[in-house]
């Protein structure tokens, strides 16, 4: 069976600026899907030319099978919810969802059904009323959603659903779009900047850079496993360490650099090797002492912050060697590592992500 | 914090505002003088009203005037609003500054250029092909549609700038058609600037005098020529209280505009405001 949306070598340029450069990307049915990226990488035009807005210079995409290069956005089985809402500020909270309800020609009292329904599903029972300007930022994001879900679309694109929302009200909006994808089992693709957003959201992430997928996997897959520095460096905080393979032994590489380190073997690294070896600060631990395992290096606290779940501490081992970490504060902790205090980090080889640029 | 009142300022408004509205007042005191002699004040009076309503010259011309004005006005404003929709939804086509230059230029034209250009135009098309067939409130009113629609077309063009260009989109996603979008999204979004539009080219052409001298035929004259042609027979009471009336009937209708582009203006802005809070 082919995929639910095919996107096939597409090219979009902006005068000199290539906006999206030759990508593919196949999306099945009933996926959450994120596209993440920096502002400008090209995600938002992508979304608009699924939507129809935008017209891709070269390459091909297809919906359900059917190729959308002639098809206006009319008539697209999609539906998309802008950054800004753009509700209809003239209209009811009513008259904005029912609007594509009505381009449609349903009869009136399945638009009422229907408009009933979409206001139970985002919770603005009663609100229906109401203009946009009298709702607060959240409300108005669930008027556009349900506005967006009128027309059953079996696309729905979300451009930045929660960035004009605060952070703690974010949170909570998360799990609802989440909810409510699952029980629509509606294909959604959303657009963001920001890396937490899309593990929360998505089933797969797709990260885009210059126009290019830089990776698509799930997000545990990209966190754990990034293919290359950028993904490495561009979801959560990672620190980085350089040197050169010297023994392949028994799954285990041995690699030399400013400290000497053991990690599980990926495969396809030879002796001589360079790489760069990447861990992330939740799976560095800090003690006073050495635990005598591998792995295991002298260091000083340069700084520390406390977050209240967590301290995050940045230290600095042998040949200025920095490593950024986090420590969950525990009850146990009595007597944590302050300021320029010497003490042993110390990693699990399974942990280091080995990278060849 | 309250500044003190700075007395050169303060002095300065009272002469700037004094030249500009003495006069007019004064023409407003003297149009309730009981005398016919405009210099001696002789008690109240709204005789020269009662009398200007039994003047059917006087009130036929105020009627080609508002006939005028209402035409023109909305002609103005249907071409100020496709006007604006091309400089600012059809980005850079080719020519657009010269367009646009050429688009505004009458705003700053002399009226007696505008006039006598109409005027030429006119009495050529007569000799090509028949119309307009001698002169009188039609070309009045093209006339004035010439010039109306360019400052209408400043009006509308400021209000599409900050226009979100989304709004049209989503209808668009929402399955709506172009002519659709434009009446039950767009329109309504702008239409306090194009009622605006509309009394800033109905006050224009209500008072309109030079151009309309130019292109208006016999029978046609509107109230503007009417009162010129009087003053220079001398100041009636009569044309004070004529004047006084179109001051009223223009201020009323500038005083709209305004309302209506201020309401909007602050409308928005405390819509904005209550949408920042969460």
């Amino acid at each position: 069976m082919s995929p639910f949306i095919r996107i096939r070598n597409v090219t979009r340029r902006f005068g000199d600026v290539v906006a999206v450069d030759d990508l593919s990307l196949d999306i099945d049915r009933g996926e959450l899907f994120c596209l993440l990226g920096a502002s400008g990488c090209g995600k938002t035009t992508l979304l608009r030319m699924l939507a129809g807005f935008e017209r891709a210079d070269s390459g091909s995409i297809e919906i359900d099978g059917i190729d959308m290069a002639a098809v206006p956005p009319a008539a697209r089985p999609v539906n998309i919810m802008f950054q800004n809402y753009a509700l209809f500020p003239h209209m009811s909270v009513a008259d904005n969802i029912a609007y594509g309800l009505r381009r449609a020609g349903l009869p009136k009292p399945e638009i009422a059904a229907r408009l009933e329904e979409l206001l139970r599903l985002v919770r603005l029972t009663g609100m229906g009323g109401r203009k946009p300007h009298q709702l607060s930022g959240g409300q108005r994001q669930r008027v556009a959603l349900a506005r967006a879900l009128a027309r059953r679309p079996k696309l729905l694109l979300l451009d930045e659903p929660l960035a004009a929302l605060d952070k703690k009200l974010r949170e909570d909006t998360q799990f609802e779009l989440v909810d409510i994808q699952e029980r629509l089992e509606t294909t959604f693709i959303v657009v963001t900047h920001d890396q937490e957003e899309a593990m929360t959201l998505a089933s797969r992430i797709g990260v885009m850079d210059a126009g290019r997928l830089v990776q698509v996997d799930t997000p545990r897959t990209l966190y754990d496993r990034p293919r290359n520095r950028f993904i490495a460096d561009f979801l959560g905080t990672v620190s980085f360490l350089d040197g050169v393979v010297t023994s392949l032994d028994g799954g285990f590489v041995s690699i030399d650099g400013v400290v000497s380190v053991t990690a599980v073997d990926p495969g396809g690294f030879a002796v001589g090797d360079a790489v760069r070896m990447a861990i992330r600060p939740e799976k560095i631990t800090l003690g006073r002492d050495p635990g005598g395992g591998v792995n295991e290096i002298p260091v000083t606290v340069e700084d520390l912050a406390f977050t209240g779940v967590a301290t995050n501490y940045r230290v600095i081992g042998p040949d200025g060697v920095r490593l950024k970490l986090t420590q969950p504060n525990r009850r146990g902790d009595v007597a944590p590592l302050e300021w320029e205090q010497p003490g042993f980090v110390s990693f699990d080889p399974a942990d280091i992500v080995l990278l060849r640029d | 914090m309250r500044r003190g009142i700075s007395w050169p300022a303060l002095w300065l408004a009272i002469i700037g505002f004094g030249i500009l509205y003495v006069p007019v007042v004064v023409m407003v005191v003297y149009s309730f003088n009981a005398s016919r002699l405009v210099s001696v004040w002789a008690g109240f009076s709204t005789r020269w009203y009662g009398e200007l309503m039994q003047n059917d010259q006087v009130l036929s011309a105020l009627a080609k005037s508002l006939w005028v004005a209402v035409n023109a006005a909305t002609l103005s404003t249907i071409f100020g609003v496709l006007i604006a929709l091309a400089f600012v939804r059809y980005g850079n086509f080719r020519f657009r500054l010269l367009l646009s230059a050429l688009a505004s230029t009458p705003l700053v034209m002399p009226e007696v250029v505008t006039g006598l250009s109409l005027l030429l135009l006119f009495i050529a098309m007569e000799g090509f092909f028949g119309w307009p067939a001698g002169r009188g409130i039609d070309t009045i009113i093209i006339a004035h549609t010439t010039f109306g629609m360019c400052f209408a077309a400043v009006v509308v063009q400021s209000r599409l700038r900050d226009f979100d260009m989304s709004i049209e989109e989503a209808a668009s996603d929402l399955g709506a058609t172009q002519p659709y979008i434009f009446f039950s999204i767009t329109l309504p979004i702008i239409a306090p600037a194009v009622v605006a539009a509309w009394l800033l080219a109905f006050t224009l052409s209500f008072d309109d005098l030079v151009i309309a001298s130019f292109v208006s035929g016999p029978g046609s004259s509107t109230l503007p020529i009417v009162v010129f042609s009087k003053v220079r027979l001398g100041v009636t009471p009569e044309i004070n209280a004529l004047a006084t009336i179109m001051i009223a009937l223009v201020a009323a209708s500038v005083i709209a505009a305004s309302v209506i582009i201020y309401r909007n203006a602050t409308g928005r802005a405390v819509a904005e405001e209550k949408g920042s809070q969460p």
